[in-house]
């Protein structure tokens, strides 16, 4: 079946099976950030925005993207370049295969909550899993993060 | 991973309707549940462009409509407020933000899962399956009725003055399926206690506000039935049960009620 949406801001076309999943589809235009890290929707690796809001591009149906705006890391190049140094300065990442899903959902809660504290965080974040870590290094590279956006928004 | 050779987005509900009536065919609500599966279908059916994503507020019901996400339940302003935050608290357990995003209440609610917090929470409320051919039936009778091809259209939550609204849920890990989901609201004196996850489908038990917590808490876990899977034994669920009743019932005992 047909199918014409907008990959990062540029309109893709293409003929899939319908029951393609959509990361199948994103990997196939070269988006290779997204991962399949578990098959029970439970990891968050694949995550990607519609439309502005997070979602799991391993369950989302393909068809019902069409016509849509979908955003995936490669879109996202600027802020991800920031939010990562901040994972790199509390040595938050090891293996790093969970990275772009769990920087898809900072950059979604960021642009979502207005000054999230610790439990905000925890709970906007929970379906992110990171099997290397304890997510200590992660929570603290976003609460600077914030930090540093809202220092921004002042002006500083 | 389902298969399907087809798709299609009905422009009507009874165009829906008619497509669903062929067995090889199947609505597609999130994809959260099929995904899980293997099965082969003919045409997946999709409502998502029928109108059915909005929640409607007045001053008698809330309307939730069948393709609503969990996430725009959860948040929802007049919802939290009428259930005193109980809503957020059923969902917010559910995996993730990513997966609420795109999960319905339409496919919560038809599916009838065992584990369902939403069906919990929302038969606790007395809410009402919209049924398109079957009209509006109680959630308690909708989840003892056999899967047949009717579309759920939407879910109505009809208010009662000065109810109070309380949740909580049982998980071995955050985001995990829950071991126990408890759904308590009080209205006119009256206590409605909806168990699921036990594991089986929730069911709903009234009765009257108690003196004795405790005994009440005790009588109403013994009342319902409990089984045995990977994450708890059926006496373990039942002791959670109490647990639960009893924190919940305080909880109800106190604090203030919607329009207070």
């Amino acid at each position: 079946m047909e199918i014409k949406l907008w990959l990062n801001g540029k309109a893709v076309r293409d003929d899939v099976s319908p029951d393609m999943p959509l990361l199948e589809f994103l990997r196939k235009q070269g988006m290779y950030s997204v991962k399949r890290g578990c098959e029970t929707s439970g990891c968050g690796l694949c995550s990607v925005l519609v439309e502005g809001k997070p979602v799991l591009s391993c369950t989302y149906p393909l068809m019902r993207a069409d016509g849509t705006h979908i955003t995936t890391l490669e879109g996202l190049e600027k802020e991800a370049e920031e939010f990562g140094a901040f994972l790199a300065d509390e040595g938050a990442d090891q293996c790093g295969f969970c990275n772009p899903g769990f920087i898809i959902n900072v950059i979604a809660m960021t642009r979502e909550l207005e000054n999230p504290d610790e439990e905000d965080i925890k709970e906007y974040l929970a379906g992110n899993l990171c099997r290397c870590t304890g997510f200590m290094g992660q929570l603290r590279a976003v609460k600077k993060y914030i930090e540093h956006k809202r220092s921004e928004g002042r002006g500083e | 991973m389902y298969k399907c050779t087809g798709y299609v987005f009905p422009e009507s509900m009874e165009e829906a309707y008619k497509l669903n009536q062929k067995k090889s065919n199947k609505i597609i609500a999130g994809g959260g549940w099929l995904k899980l599966g293997s099965r082969q279908y003919a045409t997946l059916i999709d409502l998502s462009r029928l109108g059915l994503d909005e929640i409607y507020e007045d001053e008698e019901c809330f309307k939730i409509g069948a393709m609503v996400s969990l996430r725009q339940l959860e948040t929802h302003e007049g919802l939290n407020l009428y259930t005193q935050g109980a809503i957020k608290e059923s969902l917010k357990h559910i995996v993730g933000v990513q997966f609420r995003n795109s999960a319905t209440i339409g496919g919560s609610i038809y599916g009838r899962f065992g584990f369902s917090d939403v069906l919990t929470m929302l038969m606790a409320l007395d809410g009402f399956a919209g049924l398109y051919k079957g009209g509006s039936v109680p959630l308690e009778d909708f989840a003892k009725m056999k899967y047949d091809r009717d579309i759920l259209s939407a879910v109505t939550i009809r208010k009662q003055k000065n109810i109070k609204t309380v949740y909580s849920s049982f998980r071995n890990q955050s985001t995990d399926f829950p071991v126990l989901a408890c759904a308590m609201s009080l209205s006119e004196g009256k206590i409605r206690t909806a168990l699921g996850a036990r594991p089986a489908r929730a069911e709903v038990i009234t009765a009257e506000l108690p003196t004795d917590i405790d005994r009440f808490a005790n009588e109403t876990a013994n009342s319902f039935a409990y089984g045995g899977n990977m994450r708890a034994s059926a006496e373990y669920r039942r002791h959670i049960a109490y647990v639960l009743i009893k924190r919940n019932a305080e909880i109800l005992a106190g604090g203030k009620a919607y329009g207070d």
